[in-house]
């Protein structure tokens, strides 16, 4: 009897469990499309939510070029100048992907910490490509989104460990 | 918890390869993502028709939605009517026998310009407006203040032509999909709308901060010519904008700068509608002298 190399074994999951993540990032994404006219940018950014919460849940699920796809997939969508998603999103996994080094601990506390240090870099680094391409200061009306990304983020992590199980379920 | 320690591929030589090429193909799209950055620096409507297209796709799930958002942010307002029902009838009752000798003032004063216009000739040639639109969407979580408009390429839409409301400009259109465009709104960072005071006549430039508030500055130096309250009209100067378009009203006044509201809320607008770009009369020809 041969032991099955690792990429079999993973290939053998239902196509749902890799299906859901990427659906689960692109919905988010999708979110902009809700009939809401808003005065300031307000919204937590939904689909890189997704992505770091499947990120901090399941390091091993994507490479870190998933974020080109998604990243462009958001930048649709979102108005940001075309490649402002696929940059920032791309550098935040390069970066979480050195950052994940053996002596390192993990719990509850530290994935926040990193994720709002990952969506204040995402915001600000969104306003400034926009302050790059059309010109004006942008960086002040972005403070109270990333406060409220930043608060928001924990429920999007439970969000993604409930559909994670839901996933996985066979 | 320690973390996992999946980025360790071993001796595998194939493992590792593939980890190599996974992190080969992220810097690619990292650079990718900088050039095409760069690209809408230089070129803004580089990829407009890409986005253009995915806006035309989702916009019938936005606009079907719109109307219960409406419904469910107005429920507040008509209570609140309800409740102030006396009051309100009061103070519009006052509000308009105040109103009416104001108002018999204003048709005098119209039918004396119109008198003094025949007498100079000149004739005002009314562009009829482009489309008659619904404004269904906004970029919620971006730094760019974008609103979605149900119409395109198909009703004459096009890039740059002003949009404004009832209540007074709105912004100009950006982006134009087949059936839907995007305008950047009066509030963006990247618009700048001449404009005057209706009090003083005073030129100024209204530019978006972002934060649903705009930044006006004075085309005079060392005047304080702001006050709290003040009306700001589009002024038509250099085309786009016709002329005599409400703007905002000043909130705060520093200085020779000051922070104004937009008239035309973008968030209860029903209807805009998309109007030509306005090209202002050419001035009259110097008199030309013969020696």
């Amino acid at each position: 009897m041969r032991i099955q190399p690792a990429e079999e074994r993973r290939i053998a999951l239902p196509p749902r469990a890799r299906i859901v993540p990427i659906a689960s990032v692109m919905a988010g994404s999708l979110l902009t499309i809700l009939p809401v006219i808003a005065d300031a940018p307000l919204w937590p950014p939904f689909g890189l939510m997704m992505l770091l919460g499947w990120r901090l849940l399941r390091p091993e699920l994507w490479q870190a070029w998933i974020a080109i796809p998604l990243g462009a997939f958001d930048d649709l969508f979102s108005g940001q100048p075309l490649g402002s998603g696929i940059m920032l999103w791309t550098l935040t996994l390069l970066v979480l992907d050195m950052m994940d080094n053996p002596a390192m601990w993990r719990d509850y506390w530290v994935e926040w910490l990193v994720g709002a240090i990952a969506l204040a870099f995402c915001l600000a680094g969104g306003a400034a490509v926009v302050t790059l391409t059309t010109g004006g200061s942008v960086l002040m009306p972005v403070l109270p989104q990333i406060a409220i990304s930043v608060a928001a983020f924990p429920f999007f992590l439970r969000l993604c460990a409930l559909l994670d199980r839901w996933r996985l379920r066979l | 918890m320690a973390s996992p320690q999946h980025r360790r591929p071993g001796f595998s030589r194939r493992a590792r390869l593939g980890l190599f090429t996974a992190y080969v193909a992220a810097v690619a799209g990292l650079i990718v993502g900088i050039g095409l950055i760069i690209l809408s620096r230089v070129d803004p409507i580089g990829y407009a028709s890409l986005r253009a297209v995915a806006t035309d796709i989702t916009a019938p799930i936005t606009g079907a939605g719109r109307a219960v958002v409406r419904g469910a942010g107005s429920v507040a307002d008509n209570v609140g009517a309800y409740w102030n029902a006396g009051g309100q009838n009061r103070a519009l009752r006052e509000e308009l026998e105040r109103a009416r000798p104001k108002l018999v003032q204003a048709r005098a004063t119209e039918f004396e310009n119109r008198r003094l216009k025949q007498l100079l000739r000149l004739s005002e040639v009314a562009h009829p407006p482009i489309a008659t639109v619904r404004v269904i969407g906004s970029t919620a979580t971006s730094s760019r203040r974008l609103a979605t408009i149900t119409a395109g390429r198909n009703m004459g839409v096009r890039p740059g032509q002003p949009v404004r409301s009832v209540d007074g400009l709105v912004g100009r259109v950006a982006e134009v999909g087949f059936t839907t465009a995007r305008i950047v709104l009066l509030t963006d960072a990247g618009n700048t709308v001449p404009v005057k005071l209706v009090r003083n006549g005073v030129p100024a430039l209204a530019t978006g901060r972002g934060d649903g508030r705009i930044e006006l500055r004075a085309l005079i130096a060392g005047e304080t010519p702001f006050r709290r309250g003040d009306l700001v009209v589009s002024s038509g100067t250099g085309g786009i904008y016709p002329p005599n378009i409400p703007v905002a009203v000043i909130a705060s006044a520093d200085g020779d700068t000051a922070v104004a509201a937009p008239l035309a809320d973008p968030a209860r607008l029903d209807f805009a509608v998309v109007l030509d770009v306005f090209h202002p009369d050419m001035p009259p020809l110097p008199p030309t002298v013969r020696p």
